[in-house]
């Protein structure tokens, strides 16, 4: 369980944000979660209700992007869209890549203050 | 659950686009424990797994033998006690013990302040034994140079396939307690076809820390990379 970890670090990113841009309120915080992040949303959502009580962010909507898994052949060059069982298999040349383009993604994208 | 408070009308309410990482604070970090081992001429390791899947072990019998003739350290990260880190002074490595307390993982910042703790300078390899966890630690970088994920005998061989973003990030995979394999029905060759359809980027080695069978690979692998040093 680090997702408490995870989402104080979110928050604390979010609140100096909105403080740099005179924001007493926010109103929406967007998240980007890769699949392969070892980041559990459902988790990230319970400590967000934790984490942002008695703070300018309390009450905030919460919505998580997923990222999903992408990877590269080795071979061939090929991107290609990675299946929900992570075995990056290239549809090309059937060549298994342990290259991940993108997946890991774990950051706020953006915010919605007033 | 509080009802999200209607944003007012009017323009007062903006988008900022933010794209700020969560992990910038333990990736900054991470890199400049990377540079401190690099100016030290150190080799980080990670090493990750399940609780009891041998770690500790095989870092006993490393820093024994292996450690006879290269000087090694070792910081091993734990929720509670320091058993493990008094299992380890027996050799005459510095050990530092991490209790972490409720944290489930190392972070780059915890690993920096337990290297400071130690005798670094003249050392050539440095172990970091994370906590017994295979979800949590993937996230998290340490500086380290390789990554090595353990998987033991007496869990299952579709572990990799249960796992992936730890075994994802592997660099080595060490199938341990192989001398137990058998008695327990671990199909070994099972088990190193699910690492390489998750990770063929990881060099696999079989060994049993108490038989020593394989583990010749292990130091051939750890005087591989002193070498490429």
């Amino acid at each position: 369980m680090h997702e408490l970890g995870i989402m104080e670090s979110a928050i604390e990113a979010v609140l100096a944000q909105a403080r740099g841009h005179d924001a007493t309120q926010v109103h929406q915080v967007v998240l980007r979660i890769g699949a392969l992040s070892g980041v559990e949303p459902e988790a990230l959502r319970l400590a967000f209700d934790a984490v942002v009580k008695d703070t300018p962010a309390a009450g905030a909507d919460l919505e998580i992007e997923t990222v999903p898994a992408r990877g590269r052949c080795p071979n061939c060059d090929l991107e290609f869209a990675v299946d929900t069982d992570f075995v990056f298999t290239c549809p090309r040349c059937r060549r298994v890549s342990g290259e991940l383009v993108q997946g890991r993604e774990l950051e706020v994208a953006r915010i919605q203050v007033s | 659950m509080n009802a999200p408070p209607a944003p007012p009308a009017g323009p007062a309410v903006r988008t900022l686009e933010i794209r700020q990482s969560l992990l910038e604070g333990n990736d900054r970090q991470a890199a400049q424990n990377r540079r401190l081992f690099r100016d030290l001429g150190v080799v980080a390791l990670n090493l990750v797994s399940s609780p009891g899947s041998g770690k500790t072990s095989l870092l006993e019998r490393t820093l024994t033998e292996f450690g006879a003739t290269t000087p090694c350290a070792a910081i091993v990260g734990d929720l509670e006690t320091d058993n493990d880190a008094r299992r380890l002074r027996r050799s005459t490595a510095p050990v530092v013990q991490i209790t972490t307390g409720s944290a489930c993982h190392l972070d780059a910042g915890m690993v920096s302040r337990a290297a400071g703790r130690l005798q670094l300078a003249g050392r050539r390899l440095l172990f970091i034994e994370n906590v017994g966890n295979l979800v949590c630690p993937a996230s998290f970088d340490l500086g380290e140079k390789l990554r090595v994920v353990l998987l033991s005998a007496a869990e299952g061989e579709d572990k990799p396939l249960k796992y992936p973003p730890i075994f994802k990030s592997a660099d080595v995979v060490l199938l341990t307690k192989m001398d137990v394999a058998e008695v327990l029905g671990f199909d070994s060759n099972a088990a190193e076809e699910n690492v390489r359809r998750i990770a063929p980027q990881a060099r696999v080695i079989r060994l049993s820390s108490r038989t020593g069978d394989g583990i010749a690979l292990w130091y051939e692998l750890l005087r591989g990379l002193l070498r490429r040093e």
